[in-house]
């Protein structure tokens, strides 16, 4: 896994320009140079990875080089083919069992309780992608009409100017010892349909991630062209066919810009989050492998950097192919 | 047809400045009667936007006003539609969206769908622009994308149609053949029109009055050009006609004599705030001015005498 972590799409498009350019041996050149690049850079990485690995000693044991991350990666693989076939064995146990029981007794009252093995590294990352893109989603849905109503009111947009900037930077960290006495304080009921650490770490992804959307859409919002803004006046839109018509095509690629910074934040965040309160997800995984201190912890640790970094990418990446399918602007080189 | 169809009547401006207000207009009257074909030139910074976007609804006069059909008029509307220097299409929609945009405004309730649809054809075809009408803007020429800009107008069905240098940004051919199409239409329709433009041989070919301004600050109505040519007009066989050539020489005169900037040298000397106030697109006015000295090269032979 770690090797295609920095790999882009960009050789694999090179490989495919190959079979269609019209000079073929100057495009393979070019298309092999480009191949190559990427391939030697990683190559060089991992050299030097691995020797200063070797050279890092902590108290438990010599930092993980590309070999021992490789090692965990395929343990940690096991780990969680293991899990599935224990909750599959408990499963038909427990069917077993319940069909024993109506046997004896149709009457007999049966329950079925749910696998309650530990999460695997794999579970891990599906609590974290489902709680990124919750609160992503979340954040989005706030920020973007606030976005569009400050860019379109100035007077709002200077009165709301300073708030935004003050609550900008802040921490997560800081943020989250509120959240989780706030979530705990409101967010009661007798069958919560989501677990109270999923709401903490989703506000608080939320509240992190609102503002480069917030920000980037009001500029671009308030950026649309004095000319289509008199095109609409003379054409007597209304607001709502205006903000559909002209605000909202305009200011998409600036929206974008916001979404995907935000995207990138909440992923960041959410690590944070996670560790901090003992939320389920990959935060949670790192946290507990450095409390485990076995000699596969830190190798462990490493494993999920790697997946970390190559899930952000990929966010950040379908953010694109999201953006370039939205965009009305097809001319436009986005990256 | 004698009876006033627009009127302005004492119209001054004045824009806020850090410097206290600066007068962009002083005193402007016009009279325009239904169906005419008004030009209005003068040098650049002279206030002929300002004039426009005033008629228009988009700036208002800070003294005296403007009446369409006895009504004051103090907002924009699509009566009075605007056919925008640099086009300003919708770039994510194609030109019959463009259109239809306009359209669905201004008819809905009135037009049934189809009956919608072949309106935007029509007027689509009225330009010559049907073969592309499902492209986009990025995807047409800068002409054609004037074209639609020009079918969006027309087919608001405006009391008034405005045109703010509606051929300034394009090259000397396509002008040509935009201001031919330009008069077959009029001549069917038959619209009052207000038309800002640089180009002297533009005025004199398509207007029925030329309005010359004064230099701006303070700009107002210099003097008024009777253009009294029979139409339809055919720019080869005007090329050689007398009465044109006058027509021509009264308004380079007026340009360039009587109005003569003083700064003619330095062009680039204009105040910051002028710059700022004519925010419709200076760039591309210069862009006209270029273009007219070298359509009108005896221009340069006025200056000298």
């Amino acid at each position: 896994m770690s090797h295609s972590s920095t790999k882009s799409s960009n050789p694999l498009a090179a490989l495919l320009s190959v079979f269609q350019c019209e000079n073929p041996i100057q495009s393979a050149l070019q298309s092999l140079k480009q191949l190559i690049l990427p391939l030697i850079g990683m190559l060089v990485f991992l050299l030097i990875w691995d020797i200063g690995a070797k050279n890092i000693h902590t108290s438990l044991g010599t930092f993980p080089g590309p070999a021992q991350v490789y090692e965990q990666t395929v343990g940690l693989i096991d780990d969680h083919q293991a899990e599935r076939q224990k909750e599959v064995a408990f499963y038909e146990r427990q069917e077993k069992r319940n069909a024993k029981k109506l046997e004896k007794n149709p009457d007999a009252k049966i329950k079925v309780r749910p696998y309650t093995g530990k999460p695997t590294f794999f579970d891990q990352i599906g609590t974290s992608l489902i709680t990124v893109l919750a609160g992503f989603f979340f954040a989005s849905l706030i920020a973007i009409p606030a976005g569009i109503m400050i860019g379109l009111n100035q007077p709002l947009y200077s009165a709301l100017n300073p708030l935004i900037q003050l609550f900008k930077p802040v921490s997560p960290l800081a943020w989250l010892p509120l959240v989780t006495m706030v979530v705990s304080a409101v967010y009661v009921s007798k069958d919560p349909m989501f677990a109270k650490s999923f709401i903490t770490s989703l506000v608080t992804v939320s509240l992190c991630c609102l503002w480069p959307t917030l920000l980037n859409t009001a500029v671009g919002v308030s950026g649309i062209s004095k000319d289509l803004q008199n095109v609409s006046q003379v054409l007597r839109l209304s607001f709502f066919t205006h903000v559909v018509k002209i605000v909202l095509p305009s200011s998409i690629p600036m929206m974008f810009t916001g979404l995907r910074l935000s995207l990138g934040i909440a992923w960041m965040v959410l690590i944070a989050a996670e560790m901090l309160a003992q939320n389920p997800g990959l935060g949670k995984f790192v946290w507990d492998e450095f409390q485990n201190g076995s000699s596969n912890s830190l190798g462990r640790i490493m494993v999920a950097v790697l997946v970390i970094g190559l899930i952000g990418f990929l966010l950040d990446r379908i953010m694109l192919l999201i953006q370039k399918k939205v965009s009305w602007d097809k001319t436009a080189i986005l990256r | 047809m004698t009876t006033t169809h627009l009127e302005l009547t004492g119209v001054d401006i004045e824009f806020p400045t850090p410097d206290g207000p600066f007068k962009a207009l002083d005193n402007v009257n016009l009279k325009i009667k239904k169906g005419e074909y008004i030009s209005l030139i003068g040098h650049s910074g002279c206030g002929k936007s300002t004039v426009l976007n005033i008629v228009a609804g988009l700036y208002q006069a800070t003294k005296g006003g403007v009446l369409l059909d006895g009504k004051e008029v103090n907002e924009p509307g699509p009566e009075r539609a605007v056919v925008f220097q640099n086009h300003s299409l919708l770039p994510w929609l194609t030109a019959y969206e463009n259109v239809e945009l306009a359209v669905n405004q201004v008819f809905k309730g009135k037009k049934s769908k189809a009956e919608m649809k072949d309106w935007i054809e029509h007027n689509l075809s009225l330009v010559h622009m049907t073969h592309a009408m499902h492209k986009r803007p990025e995807e047409i020429s800068g002409g054609m994308k004037q074209r639609v800009g020009i079918a969006r107008a027309l087919a608001m069905e405006p009391k008034v149609l405005l045109m703010d240098e509606p051929f300034g940004a394009l090259d000397a051919l396509t002008r040509a053949h935009l201001q031919d199409s330009l008069m077959e239409i009029q001549n069917e329709l038959n619209n009052t029109v207000i038309m800002i433009t640089h180009d002297v041989d533009e005025a004199v070919l398509l207007s029925d009055r030329i309005v010359m301004m004064t230099n701006g600050p303070e700009a107002t109505v210099g003097e008024i050009l009777e253009i009294d040519l029979p139409r339809p007009r055919n720019r080869i066989a005007l090329a050689d006609d007398p009465q044109y050539n006058q027509y021509r020489a009264a308004v380079l005169s007026f340009l360039y004599e009587k109005q003569r900037k003083p700064d003619t040298g330095e062009t680039s000397q204009k105040p910051a705030e002028e710059e700022k106030l004519a925010h419709n697109l200076q760039s591309e006015e210069t862009k006209g001015e270029v273009s007219m000295t070298e359509t009108t090269a005896d221009s340069e032979k006025v200056k000298a005498a």
